[in-house]
């Protein structure tokens, strides 16, 4: 189980390393969706894994001991899912507002600050 | 008033005179020299009051605590031969002060002159008086910082602002230097205390770290004192007004780095490695400090090299680890200090006079100006050493000292002829001095009418003359008992019989003396017709300059380097960076992994779970598609990624997550939305990849892309798999399970964990929720649409285009019935959703569920009414305000965390209880719940807004179509 999941967490990061190795803004926005499913998934993986034991106590009980879950990666995941969706979205903005002031998404185009031909900084200043 | 409180008056008077002297309005040039002066005058009176208690032969302390935990005090000591320097320190700069009154035009911002003086004053006493190693490292970095201030005091001429930068880059590493080499002593000695390192003299020469230390040490001295090769900003720090370059450069700063080495003598010196590294330094700066002074034009440049000559003659003293040289080298000390401060006085008065301080210009001063003349001679005379006069009798010693073998190497042999050579240069430079001055013809084009100048700016300088000569003559009488006590106090017990005496009889140091004042005398006569008109600088070393040296390094380290790693390592393209990036932490990771042992081949599929492996390998499939069609198709590599995330969703689920299950899904939802919603205005897709015709480097770069990308989600597996297979640690996670209840008051530890016992993280991260939220909103304010997104979708032209072809439909009717029933249905889930999500709300702190989930829940509700119904039929009927859900969500969280102080606990303490409500039964009633509410509201408001924004984007469109058709209207 171990093996195949740890197969599922590489194979996430390759794919959202990929994508965001790549020139167009909107591939680099879906590696970051994947890239981030594959970062939960690794803290989840560092707290060990264990099947249908949730940190979660029935009624009776007024402390949970033995076998259970890892409560403190789900923790830090819970988070981490909400703020990550925020992040996308202000990704997903500076997009629109890039392509909307610079016309392109093509990250070897976006040269406002420092035009083709012109002298580089700080000589340039 | 006792011994230590003066001490303690001693240094912070200055300070507090600089503080004083910033105040002044900047015209009160008067007022402002009578305040320095009298401060400065304090200092000499208190200095002078403390010599009955130094005479005594125990130093006077004062200590206070500073971080004793560090071994670190402020800890003031007062010496014989710290009260000589404070002596030496205060009294130059009382006559420095009354000199500069008359130097300093009305125009020169004179408040700032005299609280930075007054602030090097205090510093300079401060490096004098230190009990304590790394006290005396700070103030040794004050005068460096202060003397940067000084030289570059008229900052609108470059050559200030240049000689300051280099004195500041030089001394200021060596100062880096000095205090590495202090933490080594006190790493040696066990503390930095100055009595101890002083005691502990053997056990340091012999430890292992010696060499390193001393080095650093040097490092430190050399580069204050200018010695050979960090000789070269004292030159280009005279662009300094000429009284700092008085104070400064010949009696304070400069001298902080021979006092330094004379301080630690008795501990560092008297080895091989010693005497090779002061020795060799010392004889290079005497000697070519010496021969560069002969050719300079300026006579402040004359004079900086013949102090870089001085004071390599004293380190070459002090390398020689003989008592007798410490003794010439302290005495060299005091006789340098009054020669050369008169000398730079009298060449500002030559400047402030004539206008200029080019020797081949000046010429025939003396009838103009006698007196000065006639003063600046006989300090000239000092310098070179004449008989009578002070500097030949400390040059006498040094002569006695150089003849004598002491570690049996060619430098010792080298001593006698390097002594005399020098001195003989010493005397040319200064006849240079005297003759190109005042001698010859008189210019007729001086920019200025010469004439003697006022009384108190000659006072400075006829009392440290008389100073000279009466040193000079009567030597143990005036000063014998003072010097005494100065090199008692340095040497101690191994205090060498001296005598200071005119006359010595017919000795080899005598000839040595005679030969160099003739072979001077005749060397100027040669040179003098070479001098008159010759370049600045020497012949054959003109081209050397350590200047261009430093400045060249200087453009290496900070422009070529720079530009070197920039081309190499540094991109203006991200995904470079990204490469880069990745391949550095890959190897970064590699390095554990190797050390470790950890190979392939322990990986090991072991048993496998067919419903699990099934899972995985379509969220494989979905990821791995994803990133293919990311380039063909957007809306199929998204609903891929939908896919992926169900699958880490499903994983969450079955690894018992359930909290992250149901918020990763409801999170999925919102994400696609907000993908589709913008997708529509991202540019459309690059046609040349379209159909696989990419040219062979796209195909090559892409192929690398993804070779690194493999090498690094390799590298996750195997991490994640060495982690998974190893024990758990024991962490804090089974506290969480344990007290969960006990004392948060919830069933679900997860929900705990978040709202309760890690509240404050909480509450931060929805702060930054709320940022990202509002910034977004804010990105999007004045956003209008790029022009080729303007246009009705190509799926709504085509169906608007069906109603004008039929007769039976209106135009724009396909389009609004798009989707009829499942639009009526998100209109009835509204209210369904929004109780799904109050009662994952309420069971959160018990059951999966929670503030979170419930808000992404919440906002799925709003945003399923915008896709419904259209953002202007929703907004017509329901206003959402989301920014302010934001605002009451924080208010409530932080007011919860502030309730508690109400009760006497810290911020965020939880209290829980449960309370019995009639049909809905108990519920948990912790004010955690509160907290969770205003996560909640926050959640709701930050994702609604950010969706919002999103979907008000169709009306801008619309508005943005209106206004560019009117216009297209107006033109025809």
């Amino acid at each position: 189980m171990e093996a195949v999941l740890s197969i599922l967490v590489g194979l996430f990061f390759t794919a959202g390393i990929y994508l965001m190795l790549s020139k167009a803004i909107v591939r680099i926005l879906l590696g970051v969706v994947v890239f981030g499913n594959a970062v939960n998934l690794l803290i989840f993986t560092a707290g060990r894994i264990m099947r249908e034991v949730p940190p979660v106590m029935s009624l009776d009980m007024t402390q949970l001991t033995g076998d259970t879950a890892n409560p403190l990666p789900q923790a830090l995941i819970l988070t981490a899912i909400v703020i990550s969706f925020s992040f996308f979205s202000f990704l997903l903005v500076l997009t629109f507002r890039t392509y909307q002031e610079v016309g392109t998404d093509d990250t070897v185009k976006l040269r406002v600050a420092e035009p083709e031909g012109k002298i580089l900084p700080p000589m340039g200043y | 008033m006792n011994s230590e409180t003066m001490l303690m008056m001693l240094i912070a008077l200055p300070f507090a005179g600089a503080c004083l002297a910033a105040l002044f309005p900047p015209n009160a040039r008067n007022a402002e020299t009578w305040a320095a002066a009298l401060v400065t005058l304090g200092a000499v009176v208190l200095s002078a009051s403390l010599f009955p208690a130094v005479a005594t032969g125990t130093p006077v302390r004062l200590n206070i605590e500073w971080l004793p935990t560090l071994g670190l005090s402020f800890s003031l000591r007062m010496d014989g031969f710290a009260w000589l320097f404070s002596m030496l320190v205060t009294c130059i700069g009382f006559l420095v002060v009354i000199y500069s009154r008359y130097y300093m035009s009305p125009d020169d911002a004179i408040p700032r002159f005299y609280a930075f003086f007054l602030a090097f004053m205090g510093a300079m006493l401060g490096i004098i008086l230190s009990g304590n190693l790394i006290l005396l490292v700070v103030f040794w970095e004050l005068t460096s910082i202060i003397s940067f201030m000084l030289i570059g005091y008229w900052y609108q001429k470059a050559d200030a602002r240049d000689g300051a930068r280099m004195s500041l880059t030089i001394t200021g590493v060596g100062g880096l230097g000095l205090l590495a080499g202090v933490l080594l002593i006190g790493h040696i000695v066990g503390s930095y205390d100055l009595d101890a390192v002083l005691d502990s003299g053997d056990l340091i020469r012999s430890h292992p770290l010696y060499v390193p230390a001393i080095c650093l040490v040097l490092l430190g001295a050399f580069t204050k004192s200018a010695q050979f090769p960090f000789h070269f900003w004292l030159p280009n720090a005279m662009a300094a007004p000429t009284p700092v370059s008085a104070f400064l450069h010949s009696a304070t700063m400069v001298k902080a780095g021979v006092f330094l080495m004379a301080r630690l003598w008795p501990v560092l010196g008297g080895t091989y490695e010693w005497f090779w590294l002061t020795g060799f330094a010392g004889a290079a700066s005497l000697l070519l400090g010496a021969y560069f002074a002969i050719f300079q034009r300026d006579i402040k440049g004359l004079l900086a090299y013949s102090t870089i000559s001085h004071l390599g003659l004293i380190t070459l003293l002090l390398s020689l680890g003989s008592p007798l040289g410490a003794v010439a080298a302290i005495f060299h000390m005091m006789n340098h200090a009054t020669f050369k401060a008169s000398l730079f006085m009298a060449a500002g008065i030559i400047d402030h006079e004539s206008g200029t301080r080019d020797m081949q210009k000046l010429g025939g001063l003396f009838k103009l100006m006698p007196y000065t003349a006639t003063l600046a001679m006989v300090a000239s005379a000092a310098m070179a050493g004449v008989p009578l006069l002070n500097g030949f009798l400390s040059k006498e010693m040094f002569f006695a000292e150089a003849i004598e073998t002491h570690a049996d190497s060619i430098l010792d042999t080298a001593a006698p002829y390097v002594a005399v050579i020098a001195s003989a240069f010493a005397v040319t430079y200064s006849i240079r001095f005297i003759h190109a001055v005042f001698f010859g013809e008189r210019p007729a084009d001086l920019p200025r009418e010469p004439h003697e100048p006022p009384f108190l700016m000659r006072l400075p300088i006829q009392l440290l003359v008389l100073a000279c000569l009466v040193i000079g003559i009567i030597p143990a009488i005036t000063v014998g008992s003072f010097l005494h006590i100065a090199v008692v106090s340095v040497l101690g017990a191994d205090t060498p019989a001296y005598s200071l005496a005119v006359w010595h009889g017919l000795t080899v140091p005598l000839g040595m003396s005679v030969i160099a004042l003739i072979g001077g005398a005749l060397l100027y006569v040669l040179l003098r017709h070479y001098l008159a008109h010759c370049e600045e600088g020497p012949p054959y070393f003109r081209r050397l300059k350590g200047q261009r040296i430093f400045e060249r390094v200087l453009v290496f380290v900070s422009w070529r380097f720079a530009r070197l790693v920039e081309a190499t390592l540094g991109t203006r393209r991200m995904q470079q960076q990204l490469r880069l990036l990745v391949a550095v932490s890959l190897v970064a990771a590699a390095i554990p992994f190797y050390n470790s042992n950890f190979g392939l081949g322990l990986f090991e599929l072991g048993q496998i779970d067919i419903p699990f492996a099934l899972l995985w390998v379509i969220g494989i499939a979905c990821a791995v598609g994803a990133a293919h069609q990311a380039k063909f198709h957007r809306l199929v590599a998204l609903i891929l990624l939908g896919g992926a995330g169900v699958v880490t969703c499903i994983t969450f689920v079955w690894l018992s997550a359930p909290d992250l299950a149901v918020t990763q899904l409801l999170v999925e939802i919102v994400t696609a939305v907000l993908i589709l919603l913008g997708l529509r205005w991202l540019p459309k897709r690059w046609e040349d990849t379209e159909l696989g015709r990419a040219p062979i480097s796209t195909k090559l770069r892409r192929g690398r892309d993804l070779l690194v990308a493999a090498v690094a989600g390799l590298g996750m597996t195997l991490l994640s798999y060495a982690v998974m297979t190893r024990p758990s640690p024991d962490t804090i996670s089974g506290f969480f399970l344990r007290k969960a209840y006990e004392e948060g008051g919830g069933r679900n530890v997860v929900n705990v964990i978040l709202v309760d016992f890690r509240g404050f993280d909480t509450f931060g991260e929805i702060t930054v929720l709320g940022i990202v939220a509002l910034t977004v909103f804010a990105l999007f304010r004045r956003f209008r649409p790029a022009p080729d997104t303007i246009e009705s979708p190509e799926q709504q032209r085509i169906q608007a285009a069906t109603d004008e072809e039929r007769s039976d439909r209106i135009t724009g009717q396909t389009v609004s019935d798009y989707l009829l029933v499942p639009s009526v249905i998100m209109q009835w889930l509204f209210p369904v959703i929004i109780v799904f999500a109050a009662y994952l709300f309420l069971r959160g702190h018990d059951l999966p569920g929670g503030g979170f989930a419930a808000g992404v829940a919440m906002s799925a509700a709003f945003i399923l009414q915008y896709l419904a119904a259209g953002t202007v039929w929703v907004e017509d009927r329901l206003r959402i305000l989301p920014v302010n859900w934001i605002g009451l969500g924080l208010l409530i969280a932080g007011c919860v965390g502030i309730g508690s102080w109400v009760f006497g606990y810290p911020f965020l303490t939880s209290y829980s209880q449960y309370i019995d409500l009639p049909v809905i039964g108990e519920i948990p009633a912790a004010t955690a719940i509160l907290f969770d509410l205003g996560v909640f509201s926050l959640v709701v408001g930050a994702t609604v807004l950010m969706l919002i924004v999103f979907a008000h984007q169709s009306i801008r469109r619309l508005r943005a179509a209106k206004i560019s058709t009117t216009t297209i209207e107006e033109v025809a």
